[in-house]
């Protein structure tokens, strides 16, 4: 049959196609993906001719998860509805998540301010114009008991993007679910806790990446034994992708990620079916609406086999890619923002149809400030429709078996297997971040994308084809000024009150777990619970880790 | 400590770094030879705790392929670190990227401090997220020029061309 169709296909190119295209010849020379893969003009089963479905596709819920990570996907339960969420105080966040859940939003997520983030109390001179900006701040476990206010959290999911303060938020979370009367072995959620990317793109590093890789292991090894349930790590692309590099690249820099994080805790002395179950994965999802979708496949498909090749995993949950999706934030246009709905759309069904965990689509307004309430609720809104009105979500990876896709799957996966053994090459993920080459890597791309969108090789509508005179949108999200103020009063209020000789004890208790090997997240809880603030706590480790500069 | 990253080389010759010693060198070889017009010095910096610094790598390299000398500063700087590097630098121009919205805190200090060092004639703008009613503000605490998203490199590089004067040596190496 094969051989006939290779006939019919030189056929077809030398008649009816050569006959058209010696006329009109196509509109480019050549099309590519964004990772430069070479996009041919038809597929067929010729190129697949490689393929065997049981050992490359196989079913989904079963290795190596191509189809998708649960045997029954969207049909049994969908995807959770998670929009980033969080701004100014932990009184004003708190009033948005109750609004989202009561549009239907299916689990949180909490975006920290930068101070926050990177272990800076709100009184820092640091701190100064950030305070309450890109997220909420939080000071204290007093700030942490206002965000969940009337949310229980035995029955939400909640997901932290937190990465070098992880474990103090973590704590926090935990010491509120206490006080709620829940016990923490049935909290469910994810801390991002994947500082290597922050060296690498996104920036809120604190100590240098030995110290860094240890707490990530501590809190791996705490929540085996406490925290079931959580998802310990979001080990995530999605900043490196937004920070310029291409679909391949996250692929290929998440992973060697991964392998860093399972071999830390393997030499940390955990058994890989231990902890594997829990790690999570976060990509982003662009423009490029097949390969996006190959690339998810291919993302899980690669990671299995690394999982159980290398790691020699022995359960199949050790080996399953579980993996969130945010749309690109990096696509949305200031110009005609209504039109980023349209895109915000495309990019979440791409993330459906790869089979994504959970879903944040970005609103229309955010190439401005964050998102307005009715900016976030036509993003909700647009899952919603995917997820009732489409039909996508009916069956199973509806795409599986195009020609189209189960080849760009295929390349994805060889091209970002190239790209991990280079870094293996190098000594692994962090030596190559600490040399610099995956933030060349990410600048390169970055670069020549702007060259494209700026010599008009690529077309991004409303921006450099079909412009329109246009005034910029003043409808935006502004955060008060003055929260800042009303934060640091509040945290004078906890300081004042709090029992100030229990803080230093535990400080002091910390800082001894932190010159020794002891896991550090029990001292941190214990630290939390007397509410010393997350800038005491960060000091405390500063001053036995020191900290990382940029090289 | 100031920290930098050097991106910016002369292209001339691509062996001098842009320490400063090495620079003044290359200036009076550069003099020597009756080349007197030299090349735009230009800061990129990323003030305050915001981390997202691909729009600050892809301005830094554009203005360097359009001839330009680009230091830029990495992540995580104070105003005043951002204000002395472009004071040891000596540069002509200072450009300022922001996405986490500290911008109104963070871009008139440096303006003001370059002022208090008596480096006023340096200029300064910036870019990033930035709501369009900040910018008069802004504008009024002495940035002279805000970028919004979506704008070309070819812009900033003519925005700089038309704003800078090259011609001479520039005051801080006399």
């Amino acid at each position: 049959m094969s051989k006939n169709l290779q006939e019919e296909l030189n056929r077809w190119e030398k008649t009816t196609l050569q006959k058209v295209i010696s006329k009109s010849p196509e509109r480019q020379p050549s099309f590519q993906t964004t990772s430069h893969i070479e996009m041919k003009r038809l597929y067929t089963p010729l190129d697949l001719q490689e393929m065997d479905y049981c050992e490359d596709l196989g079913f989904p819920g079963e290795p190596p998860f191509t189809r998708g990570v649960q045997p029954t996907m969207y049909r049994g339960r969908l995807w959770t509805m998670r929009q980033y969420a969080g701004f100014a105080t932990a009184e004003e966040t708190n009033k948005r998540y109750k609004f989202l859940l009561q549009q239907g939003q299916t689990g949180l997520s909490v975006a920290f301010d930068l101070p926050t983030q990177i272990g800076y109390d709100s009184d820092h001179p640091l701190a100064d114009g950030e305070v309450g900006k890109v997220g909420v701040a939080i000071d204290t476990l007093k700030d942490m008991e206002i965000l969940f206010d009337g949310i229980p959290l035995d029955k939400v999911s909640t997901s932290m993007t937190i990465n070098s303060t992880a474990a103090i938020l973590l704590a926090m979370y935990i010491a509120v679910a206490e006080k709620q009367g829940v016990k923490s072995n049935v909290l469910q959620g994810t801390i991002q806790n994947d500082i290597l990317k922050e060296y690498a793109a996104r920036g809120t590093y604190i100590f240098p990446p030995l110290e860094s890789m240890r707490i990530v292991t501590d809190i791996f090894a705490f929540c085996k034994d406490h925290v079931q349930r959580w998802n310990t790590i979001s080990i995530s692309g999605y900043h490196m992708r937004e920070a310029g590099c291409t679909a391949v690249q996250e692929v290929a820099f998440t992973l060697s990620d991964g392998i860093a994080y399972v071999e830390a805790a393997i030499r940390a002395g955990l058994d890989v079916d231990s902890f594997a179950s829990r790690l999570a994965f976060f990509f982003c999802c662009h423009n490029n609406f097949i390969e996006e979708v190959a690339k998810f496949r291919a993302a899980r498909r690669l990671w299995s086999k690394i999982m159980k090749e290398r790691f020699k995993a022995k359960k199949d949950e050790s080996c399953m890619l579980r993996f969130h999706t945010q749309t690109a934030g990096c696509s949305l246009t200031a110009q005609q923002p209504d039109n980023n709905v349209v895109r915000v759309a495309f990019q979440a069904l791409a993330a459906v149809l790869g089979g994504t965990q959970s879903l944040h689509t970005n609103s229309r307004d955010e190439a401005y400030a964050l998102p307005t309430e009715d900016s976030v609720r036509i993003a909700l809104r647009t899952q919603q429709i995917i997820a009732y009105e489409s039909g996508v979500a009916d069956m199973i990876d509806p795409l599986g078996g195009s020609y189209a896709v189960e080849t760009l799957t295929n390349e994805i996966e060889k091209k970002a297997l190239e790209y991990i053994e280079k870094i293996e090459a190098m000594g692994g993920a962090i030596k190559a971040i600490e040399s610099g080459y995956i933030q060349g890597e990410i600048a390169e791309s970055a670069y020549q994308y702007q060259k494209e969108i700026e010599t008009k090789k690529r077309i991004i509508v409303g921006l450099n084809q079909f412009q329109v005179e246009e005034q910029p949108l003043r409808d935006i999200l502004k955060i008060n000024p003055e929260i800042e103020r009303y934060q640091k009063e509040k945290l004078a209020r906890v300081k004042k009150e709090r029992d100030n000789i229990k803080v230093k004890q535990c400080l002091a208790v910390l800082k001894k777990a932190a010159q020794g090997t002891e896991n550090l997240v029990p001292p941190i809880l214990e630290a939390v619970k007397t509410y010393a603030t997350l800038g005491e706590i960060s000091d405390t480790l500063r001053e036995v880790f020191g900290e990382y500069r940029e090289q | 400590m100031f920290r930098y990253l050097k991106i910016g080389v002369w292209s001339l010759s691509g062996i001098f770094d842009l320490d400063l010693g090495r620079y003044a060198l290359c200036s009076m070889l550069l003099a020597q030879g009756g080349f007197m017009n030299r090349k735009i010095r230009v800061l990129i910096a990323k003030p305050g705790l915001d981390g997202h610094d691909r729009g600050a790598k892809v301005i830094a390299r554009a203005l360097r392929d359009a001839g330009m000398e680009v230091i830029y500063t990495g992540i995580r700087q104070t105003p005043e670190q951002i204000a002395n590097a472009a004071i040891q630098e000596g540069v002509d121009i200072v450009g300022l990227s922001s996405l986490s919205g500290a911008h109104m805190s963070l871009f008139p200090k440096v303006v003001q401090i370059l002022k208090e060092k008596g480096a006023e004639d340096i200029i300064v703008f910036g870019g990033g997220i930035i709501p369009v009613d900040d910018i008069p503000l802004l504008k009024q605490a002495g940035i002279r020029e805000i970028f919004q998203p979506g704008t070309s490199t070819e812009d900033i590089i003519q925005y700089i061309q038309e704003n800078v004067k090259t011609t001479g040596i520039s005051k801080s190496e006399a």
